[in-house]
């Protein structure tokens, strides 16, 4: 099965640059023919968790691999980790500081989004070292 | 010209300069009128009817858009126009303010009908019905199945002229007076419904000047035919619908960048809470048109003037009025952008553009006709363009190429191996350099040969 493989570095504390890796999927699997459902789960999916990188690792590293039956969209950081994933799985929980909240984002939603929207979802966390996230939507 | 202004600008990247000529891709293309108003050239032009089209019908119906009214200075009363209009020729006048008027009603109880729905997105402007069907397909729920108030204003105006007169249908002509050509495109191939009642759309930068000396005609106290209040003259200019729905919870877009990025964020589900997205292709509303005269912020200064004294609303919804506003067909999806007719095709085209990407030197020059580099490749996988149409690759070719020949000409001169058979590859390759120094003397030639249009 052939593969497409992007990379995208996702820069720290740049909100004015946060959402661009994610858009710039959206619009090569608009060409690519996928069905217009699945380019809007692997949007919102790959969005919310671009937001969170930026938000709360000081940015990261996606890989995303494209192939005609399903994106794969891997998430990593070297950020603070996640605690308590129960907790932040929940609707309306989080963490942002108030300065980013002044912005529009810390609605509590980051996580549960992107396991609604992903048919799969797989969280490996280590505190103090860093979070990786692998998310895959079928086509 | 062989000037790439246009390509650049175009939102859809419908545009390609090849011999020297921009061409449109209809397929792509949105009548966002972009190109149109970045020409310097004026080689783009807006195909409308003109008066001489109106002498078929035996009797006319005058529709002006309410950006009509913001064209001229100091004028305190519509009815001036309207008169005017009537001494131009036009047999009766009906204002398309007065049906948006009906359709801002309409859109009040869609709202209220339709929680699942929200964000609504206007439907007014042709051409972002148009972007929202070929790139954004998962809004089209979300648009307002709503007829524009020049359809509305059509349909009206077909019964109220026939009772009048008594003639059928294709005796009377009915006239839109527009700011822009994406309604000309509009009434050949509607939205939301199979047939336009439009029969007609003139440029108002074509009846400025003879409406101009007919308005001095209009005595000081013209007779009073207007039937729109302030609701339905705003939507002239960009917010003007969405004033009209009695809501803070709405959003107003205008310029077709603003719009397409509007279209992304709500695609991502970025807003909530919005109850209504007014979305206008032009800078500033429909004042912004590239068939006005004026500036389109001036215009919507006098808009603001003219409708100060005005009543909030003159034209209510009769008891069928819901019948006429609402769209009989809904807007389909037109995957116009795959790059495949397949899945599996426009997946291995993808994989070929991300190759060929490689090979470009990445600087969206547009040498080669298209806008980006990207575009090139997408051109090259659907057979339309050629690799050779970068001249960065051709003339890295031509390096690699020159190299070649000065690696054969030194083992020939050191008599290594088949002497004969180096010579014959060196003629060839200098064969083809020669080739691709031609092509490169034609592509710059271009931009150079030109003797007019170039300054």
């Amino acid at each position: 099965m052939d593969v497409i493989t992007f990379h995208y570095t996702i820069s720290p504390d740049d909100f004015t640059r946060a959402g661009e890796a994610s858009s710039d999927v959206k619009s090569k699997l608009k060409k690519m023919g996928v069905t217009p459902e699945a380019v809007r789960k692997v949007a919102i999916a790959m969005y919310e968790g671009e937001i969170n990188m930026v938000i709360h690792a000081k940015g990261g590293e996606i890989t995303v691999h494209i192939s005609t039956e399903r994106i794969e969209m891997v998430l990593e950081d070297v950020g603070p980790g996640i605690p308590d994933i129960d907790l932040a799985m929940q609707a309306g929980y989080s963490t942002a500081p108030d300065a980013v909240r002044s912005l529009g984002f810390g609605a509590g939603m980051g996580l549960p989004n992107m396991k609604k929207y992903s048919d799969e979802m797989e969280i490996h966390t280590v505190i103090g070292e860093g979070t990786t996230i692998r998310m895959v939507v079928n086509l | 010209m062989g000037c790439i202004n246009c390509i650049k600008r175009c939102p859809t990247q419908a545009i390609r300069v090849r011999n020297k000529k921009a061409q449109i891709n209809s397929k792509f293309c949105i009548d966002c009128g972009e190109c149109i108003r970045v020409c310097p050239h004026h080689a783009k032009h807006a195909i409308y009817d003109t008066m001489e089209d109106l002498k078929q019908f035996e009797y006319t119906v005058a529709l002006p858009a309410p950006s009509l009214y913001s064209q001229f200075n100091n004028l305190d009363d519509v009815n001036i126009v309207l008169n005017a209009l009537l001494l131009m020729g036009f047999d009766d006048v009906f204002e398309v303010s007065a049906a948006a008027e009906l359709v801002s009603e309409a859109t009040r109880g869609y709202l209220s009908k339709n929680p699942d729905k929200l964000p609504v997105i206007s439907t007014a402007c042709p051409s972002v019905v148009r972007l929202i069907r070929v790139r954004f397909p998962n809004l089209i729920p979300n648009l307002l199945p709503l007829n524009p108030p020049v359809e509305v204003a059509a349909i009206l105006a077909v019964r109220r002229a026939m009772e009048k007169t008594g003639l059928p249908r294709e005796k009377i002509g009915i006239i839109f007076i527009s700011p822009c050509p994406s309604k000309v495109t509009y009434a050949r191939a509607p939205l939301g419904t199979d047939h336009s009642e439009v029969d007609k759309v003139l440029a108002i930068k074509d009846v400025y000047p003879r409406l101009l000396s007919c308005m001095k005609a209009v005595g000081e106290e013209p007779p009073e035919i207007g039937t729109s209040g302030k609701i339905g003259v705003s939507w002239g200019r960009s917010g003007g619908e969405a004033s009209g729905l009695f809501t803070e919870d709405y959003l107003a877009a205008d310029g077709i960048e603003n719009v397409i990025r509007v279209l992304e964020d709500m695609e991502d589900q970025k807003f909530t809470n919005l109850k209504f997205v007014e979305l206008n292709a032009c800078n500033g509303g429909c004042v912004g048109g590239v068939l006005t005269v004026e500036n389109p912020y001036v215009a919507e200064v006098k808009l603001k003037r003219l409708r100060k004294y005005m009543p909030v609303a003159r034209s209510h919804m009769e008891s069928e009025g819901e019948e006429l506003v609402r769209w009989t067909s809904m807007v389909q999806y037109e995957p116009v952008f795959h790059l495949g007719d397949t899945m599996m095709e426009s997946f291995a085209r993808l994989n070929q553009v991300e190759r060929l990407l490689k090979k470009f030197p990445g600087l969206d020059c547009g040498s080669c006709g298209a806008p980006t580099c990207k575009a090139l490749a997408e051109d090259i996988v659907r057979g339309e363009a050629a690799e050779s149409d970068c001249i960065y690759f051709l003339r890295d070719n031509v390096h690699k190429l020159t190299k070649e020949v000065a690696r054969l000409a030194a083992d020939i001169e050191e008599g290594d191996g088949d002497s004969y058979s180096k010579f014959r590859a060196m003629t060839s390759y200098i064969v083809r350099i020669s080739d691709e120094m031609n092509q490169l003397d034609r592509k710059e030639g271009r931009n150079q040969n030109d003797d007019k249009g170039t300054d």
